[in-house]
């Protein structure tokens, strides 16, 4: 069956900032969806607030749009486009919800656009519990037992038909919050009446639990011939309990029969043809009772996800890709198998080597919340390995992650402690695995605590047990590297032991290790990933490195580039530098050169192996790079792109003799040591705030004195502001210093005098080395204090004015040609009472970079990459910072929903974990735009509620107050507030804080409904802690909360835009005509 | 307690690696299958006689054995030659390791070895003779006896596997009256075969690969099946001899081997493929409704479809890798037959609806 010719124009929709859940796997489903479909000819209209994306590339699209995702912002894309049809199934959960709430709306109907990929039907019968289950009871498919409660009465009723332990979960709470597991009445109780109380609805599901059974995956596709697929299955190592995000999880799966895998996938046949999906791809997840062997499906997505990115990057089988052609109408059989080009699309991926996908979490900056994972998810990205043998792909995506382990390390954890480390689902607990082999326990006893199936520990015994021959044969022999054999070593590569693992098991350094490695001719082999088993020949390169016998990677003698990747997404390093690192690799195969990319991220476009000639899918560390390096020999390596992960590696790969392109790393070094930063700030007299380093809690408290409280402190070397922190007092300053230095002992603190109500200003920048241009010059609206990456800016700058922005973009050059930039650099400036301070300079990519790219129709990143090979900005035609004539705003989506025990209250440290974007002619709609795209919808009336720090007790208080009441709102604040507003003539009402006793409060107040706007500013502890209530209940609320002053002002010029009532919805590409006219 | 062994090919090549099972030495015909589970299922597959079976998917041995998937009493493989053995499997269902159960049966096995090396060696140069061994002889002379092995084209193997008597199949306790009876031919045949003729209602009786047509014809069966077996189709004439006294007769199933012995009953020619098909991934079109079945495959011979009379036969299906036939029909007569494996066993199940044609196919020749 050929394509649909009835349809000619598809409308795609994403899936929006990333937040965690959806994160870069939906720019790699939607980058493939936009390709696939146009190069069937259809034209392409793509919507998605994120503009850090590679499918909101212009170049993508037919018509991009950076909007809001929402019902009323797509209609009215609908209504300026009119598309023939909507592919819901690639932009996530978003996706999907936004598809559903445009049928049910009429707006699909009332323009005539068809869903292609998944229907309503069959969205609804996958998503709501109960049709769900009706459904696979129908087609004699077991779910776990469960019913909904509304009374403690109904609650027990169920209980005893289904029988203990249970899981309760609320309805519709924040999170999932105030569920859990009753394995007694009395427990079930306690819960239920609590879940109850929680929930909004007054509901609970009671459901009979898997907790501790093996969970497993299936990623299925069917095509409209009824041709169903199975691409890949998935084990989790993790037992059932564990959000599948959040555990490890290994591909293909490893403990089922042949027997019991057939059943499964026979199940899952059933289950994509019962739930109506037509075409397209679906995950269904099953859980399977050890003990008994009987198996439930448990849920099932009607669309591409975040595990069919992964079995994707595991199989070398593009899901979303062949997804999109479903959708237009062709069969499976009628799409070529992309790496073997002669085989179809209608097979099953056969893999000879073993997938792990390891979860990176975040909790170090999500403090009140204990680092205990369970059904909602928590992890922040991931890192995917590939090795021959499990222990192999375990030990290289241990590596891949970045947590500081080179391996299957000890964490030192106290005998005592270990049944409890099992027993609890962490991050660490595969860590605990370890120490627990190593404390003496067996397979059954870690099995009893964890629940981990028997075949994934006696795989990780062995590398327990080579560990311990590693560090007896070194014992035993005190000359050490001369003890070493061949052959030993060889086992030891071949079981996944890193160079620096085995340096630290036998004390030596990880250059020795290589050396005698090396010496000993003992080198990885390159296997390529074919989707079968090297039945059939593969034509494209994508690589993994495994320690046997025969090497395939075929080099070529092209000139070529290595462009290295930015491993797992963490907040402070996400999507933005793997955006980065693709138009690097874009750009440069376009001028002639192979591109090779380095990455472990099975999320992102950069590991798609369409996107650079040659990939190699392996962990980011020196010894994996070098070897790589040793093989391909390219003519440069480019670590500025991927964020920190790349650019830590700078130093070592340049003293090991590879040629780095770009800005040099002794130029890194000057930008990042502050000693050599003051000397060459001071040589060229350029202001920064004063500032100190200090190693000690002594000279911490000397450097303060000397530079004067507030300070801001913060770690060297690191990304996203990790530990960073304002203090105000010698006290906190101590509480901070004795934390850091345990943290890291030996490791400098950066000291720097706090600038206070400064605004703050980011600049991009690009140069050859000879020529530097602007990219862009980006204004704060919070003021300097909040970590740039929560800041929300505006391209071009809104308040600062033409004299001062010069002065900016004079300075830049000025650091640029200090530094000798060659690519990118970005610059944080801020001004306090007319003096322009440079806070940071960071010669690399940075986060903003994709930002500007659309807000300027100018992709720095491949402009900086032609640079670094040589081609001079006059050459590549830029020569003047790019003209912005409307207002780019972009605004940080934060993570709180999911650890609702945090305050929202940002700081120096980041927090967000995405972004997105919002433009107009007018600076107060694309504020406003922005953020709606982040979730936020301001009020256009009703109560606003007021009550700021003392700090922020003056005359632009009084002047936001009397703005929003011409624009209708009432007000109410907190006596303080009040009293101060009051003072200064503004009619204010008077609230009460909870503390306050009097009712109803301002939370009683928020909970009916009564306020509509929240503007909080908090300040110093006390207040702090005071204040957190109100916030956490404006989030749990849904109600716009604002923290910073200067934040409520944009947000009066959000609010009257909005009142104005006109919006306006310019494509990406008519905003770029419009300019270049 | 490791044993060091070698898996030796007939060009010389020698791959290193450990003994498991049994340290014995074995010949065979080196192929690779990619399916990811059913071990078991493949070592105990007639259709493997005299092959050293090389397992694509790194880790074997995961879930252990058990003695209801066996396919055959025995193991019927040479040898399997694997990139890691796992010792202690994990499963309710596993009786025992597959290491211990070929050490029990006598299967020689080697662990160790850069198994995607020696697929890609076998995909580019085909099939070849190997040897695993754990003599510590040198390679010539080792050579030596291994060049002295048969190869497979030309040599019967299907009188060494087939049963020597007649035998009616039975298991489990099925108490409903059996509404059809059918013969099945062992060239070789699976267990899983017999096991759906019985789930369709059939009536099973197994035969030796030489009962004259004649002895079948005169009580009357239903159907014939003619099963899967291992080698060349070529040099079993008998077999061939015997199918086309049939033909017309009573309505005949051929899966696999007895697809290629159908072919050459009807004056087609088979020829041996480059490295064969042995998998559970392979694409299969049904030419008739246009559907796509994944596949479970195991033979290195097929039928040249241009040496078939089109007027008289019906291609139904094709394999979508490399377009080589997979399945047939007479125009007139009730003959059906398919070069995979509808039964799996192991393998998806996405062809079962086989066995149900075929019993439409008998339901009809016993109403005319």
């Amino acid at each position: 069956m050929p394509k649909r010719t009835d349809i000619k124009s598809i409308l795609i929709i994403g899936s929006g900032p990333i937040v965690i859940g959806q994160a870069a796997e939906f720019d790699y489903s939607g980058t493939q969806a936009c390709k696939a479909l146009r190069e069937e000819g259809y034209r392409i209209i793509l919507v998605n607030s994120n503009p850090a994306t590679i499918m909101t590339d212009a170049a993508f699209a037919d018509a991009t749009y950076i909007e809001p995702l929402t019902p009323d912002a797509v209609e009215r894309i609908i209504e300026k486009e009119k598309p023939d049809a909507i592919l819901p199934t690639v932009g996530g959960q978003t996706g999907i919800n936004l598809a559903m709430s445009l049928y049910e709306n009429g707006a699909l109907e009332r323009h005539g656009v068809e869903l292609i990929g998944a229907n309503y039907k069959a969205i609804k019968t996958a998503e709501d519990r109960q049709l769900f289950k009706e459904t696979m009871v129908s087609i004699g498919v077991e779910v776990p037992r469960s019913g909904y409660a509304a009374t403690l009465d109904e609650a027990e009723k169920i209980a005893r038909e289904i029988g203990f332990p249970l899981v309760i979960r609320p309805s519709f709470t924040l999170g999932g919050s105030g569920g859990g597991i009753a394995y007694n009445v009395e427990e079930f109780r306690t819960i239920v009446g609590r879940g109850l109380d929680l929930s909004p609805v007054h509901s609970v599901l009671v459901e009979e639990s898997v907790t501790g059974w093996k969970e497993f995956e299936l990623e299925v596709m069917r095509d409209k011939a009824d041709n169903v697929i199975i691409v890949c299955s998935i084990e989790n190592f993790d037992p059932m309990g564990v959000h599948t995000g959040d555990s490890i999880t290994v591909a293909p799966q490893q403990t089922l029969s042949n027997s019991e895998y057939q059943a499964m996938r026979d199940e899952a046949k059933k289950i994509i043809r019962a739930i109506g999906v037509e075409t397209g791809g679906s995950n269904i997840q099953f859980a399977v009772d050890p003990k008994s062997g009987r198996r439930l499906a448990i849920e099932m997505n009607p669309r591409v996800s975040r595990s069919s990115a992964l079995a994707s990057k595991a199989t070398g089988f593009p899901i979303a890709k062949f997804a999109a052609k479903l959708a237009a109408g062709y069969t499976l059989d009628e799409i070529p198998n992309d790496i073997t080009k002669k085989t179809p699309a209608s097979f099953e991926p056969s893999i000879d080597y073993v997938v792990v996908k390891i979860p990176r979490f975040a909790f170090e900056k999500f403090r009140q919340t204990p680092p205990i994972l369970g059904l909602s998810m928590q992890s922040v990205g991931e890192a995917m390995a590939m090795g021959r043998t499990f222990n192999e792909a375990l030990q290289k995506g241990l590596r891949s992650l970045e947590v500081g382990a080179a391996g299957l390390e000890s964490r030192g954890y106290a005998e005592e402690r270990l049944p409890e480390l099992l027993r609890t689902p962490t991050p660490d607990r595969i860590f605990a695995v370890g120490d627990a082999f190593r404390a003496g326990m067996t397979v059954d006893q870690i099995h009893q605590y964890s629940n981990i199936d028997p075949w994934f520990l006696r795989e990780m015994r062995k590398i327990i047990a080579m560990e311990s021959e590693i560090s007896g044969a070194h014992e035993a022999s005190p000359a050490g590297a001369r003890a070493t054999s061949p052959a030993d070593l060889l086992r030891w590569k071949r079981e996944g032991f890193s160079d620096r693992q085995i340096a630290k098991l036998t004390s030596r350094t990880e250059t020795a290790v290589r050396k005698e490695r090396h010496a000993m001719g003992i080198r990885p082999v390159y296997k390529r990933v074919d989707t079968c088993a090297a039945e059939f020949e593969a034509s494209t390169p994508y690589l993994y490195s495994t320690y046997e016998n025969e090497d395939e990677s075929l080099t070529t003698s092209r000139r070529k580039v290595m462009i290295l990747g930015s491993g797992p997404i963490r907040i402070g390093q996400g999507i933005e530098f793997d955006t980065c690192c693709v138009h690097a690799s874009f750009a440069l195969r376009e001028i002639g050169f192979e591109t090779i990319m380095v990455n472990c991220n099975p999320e992102t476009v950069s590991t798609d192996y369409d996107t650079s000639d040659r990939l190699y899918f392996e962990p980011l560390t020196l010894e994996d790079v070098l070897e790589i390096v040793e093989l391909e020999k390219p003519e440069g390596v480019i670590v500025q792109f991927g964020g920190q992960t790349p650019l830590k590696l700078a130093k070592q790969l340049a003293e090991a003799g590879v040629p780095m392109w770009g800005t040099s790393v002794d130029s890194i070094d000057i930008a990042e040591d502050r000693e050599r930063f003051g000397k060459l700030v001071r040589d060229h007299d350029i202001l920064v705030p004063p500032h100190g380093t200090a190693l000690t809690e002594e000279e911490a408290v000397d450097v303060a004195g000397r530079i004067g409280y507030p300070v801001v402190v913060r770690p060297s070397y690191v990304l996203g502001g990790r530990g960073m922190a304002i203090v105000y007092d010698e006290r906190t300053l101590r509480e901070y210093m004795s934390l850091a230095v345990d943290a890291a002992p030996g490791h400098p603190i950066l000291i720097d005098h706090f600038l206070e109500d400064a605004i703050e200003i980011d600049v991009d920048a690009v140069s050859d080395g000879k020529d530097v241009v602007i990219a862009g010059v980006m204004e704060h609206i919070e003021l300097a204090g909040i970590h740039s990456g929560d800041s929300t800016t505006v391209i071009p700058p809104y308040i600062i004015g033409h004299r001062e922005q010069d002065r900016i973009r004079r300075r830049t050059v000025q650091l640029a040609k200090a530094l000798n930039v060659i690519g990118l650099m970005n610059v944080q400036y801020a001004i306090q009472h007319g003096e322009l301070y440079v806070l940071e300079v960071n010669p690399r990519a940075s986060r903003t970079i994709p930002y500007v790219s659309k807000a300027t129709g100018v992709t720095f990143a491949q402009v900086a990459a032609r640079a670094m090979s040589g081609m001079s900005l006059r050459e590549q035609g830029l020569t003047s910072e790019p003209r912005v004539d409307d207002y780019f705003v972009k605004a940080p989506v934060f993570p709180f929903g999911r650890f609702p025990r945090e305050d929202t209250v940002l700081g120096p440290e980041m927090k967000s974990t995405g972004e997105v974007m919002g433009s107009s002619q007018r600076f107060g709609e694309a504020y406003a735009k922005a953020l709606l795209g982040a979730g936020v919808r301001l009020p256009l009336g009703g109560t606003a509620f007021i009550s700021v720090n003392d700090n922020d007790k003056r005359p632009m208080v009084v002047q936001l107050a009397r703005e929003l009441q011409n624009l209708g709102f009432q007000l109410i604040a907190t006596s303080g507030t009040r009293e101060f507003l009051v003072g200064h003539g503004v009619e204010v009402g008077l609230t009460w804080k909870v503390h306050e006793i009097e009712r109803p409060n301002i939370v009683d107040r928020m909970i009916n409904g009564e306020v509509t706007l929240v503007i909080n500013t908090p300040y110093g502890k006390s207040a702090y802690t005071d204040d957190t209530y109100i916030r956490r209940n404006a989030l749990s609320l849904a109600i716009p909360c604002i923290t910073t002053l200067t934040a409520a002002t944009a947000c009066v010029e959000g609010i009257r835009a909005g009142r104005d009532g006109h919006n306006t919805f310019a494509s990406l590409q008519e905003q770029h005509r419009a300019r270049t006219v | 307690m490791k044993i060091p062994a070698r898996l030796i090919l007939q060009d010389g090549t020698v791959y290193d690696g450990e003994s498991f099972g049994s340290p014995t030495t074995s010949i065979g015909e080196v192929v690779f299958n990619t399916s990811l589970t059913g071990y078991q299922e493949i070592a105990t597959d007639p259709s493997y006689r005299f092959q050293i079976v090389v397992m694509t998917y790194p880790h074997i041995g995961n879930y252990g054995v058990e003695e209801n998937v066996e396919q055959h009493g025995t193991p019927q493989i040479a040898g399997m030659v694997v990139r890691d053995i796992v010792e202690e499997p994990s499963s309710i269902h596993s009786e025992m390791s597959l290491s211990s159960y070929f050490a029990n049966t006598r299967v020689a096995a080697i662990t160790g070895v850069d198994t995607r090396a020696l697929t890609r060696k076998i995909r580019s140069e085909g099939a070849m003779l190997g040897m695993i061994t754990t003599e510590t002889r040198p390679v010539d002379e080792l050579l030596l006896d291994l060049r002295k092995a048969p190869s497979m084209s030309g040599l019967d193997l299907v009188q060494r596997v087939s049963t020597e008597s007649a035998y009616p199949f039975h298991e489990g306790e099925d108490t409903r009256a059996p509404k059809l009876r059918v013969a099945v031919y062992d060239y070789g045949v699976k267990r899983d075969i017999l096991r759906h003729l019985t789930e369709q209602g059939c009536d099973v009786t197994v035969f030796p690969a030489k009962t004259p047509a004649s002895e079948i014809l005169d009580r009357h069966f239903d159907g014939v099946m003619l099963s899967n077996g291992p080698g060349d189709p070529e040099p079993v004439t008998y077999a061939q001899e015997n199918i086309r006294q049939l033909i017309g007769k009573v309505p005949i199933f051929g899966i696999c081997l007895g697809q290629q012995l159908l072919g050459l009953a009807l004056g087609g020619r088979t020829y041996k493929l480059k490295f064969g098909h042995r998998g559970g991934n392979h694409p299969v079109k049904d030419l008739r409704s246009g559907r796509v079945e994944i596949t479970a495959q195991n033979h290195g011979f097929t039928v040249d479809p241009d040496s078939l009379n089109q007027n008289d036969i019906e291609f139904t299906h094709i394999n979508l890798n490399d377009q080589t036939l997979e399945g047939f029909r007479h125009r007139r007569d009730p003959v059906m037959a398919v070069q995979y494996h509808p039964e799996a066993a192991p393998g998806p199940h996405d062809s079962f609806y086989l066995f149900n044609d075929f019993v439409t196919m008998m339901e009809a020749w016993k109403k005319k």
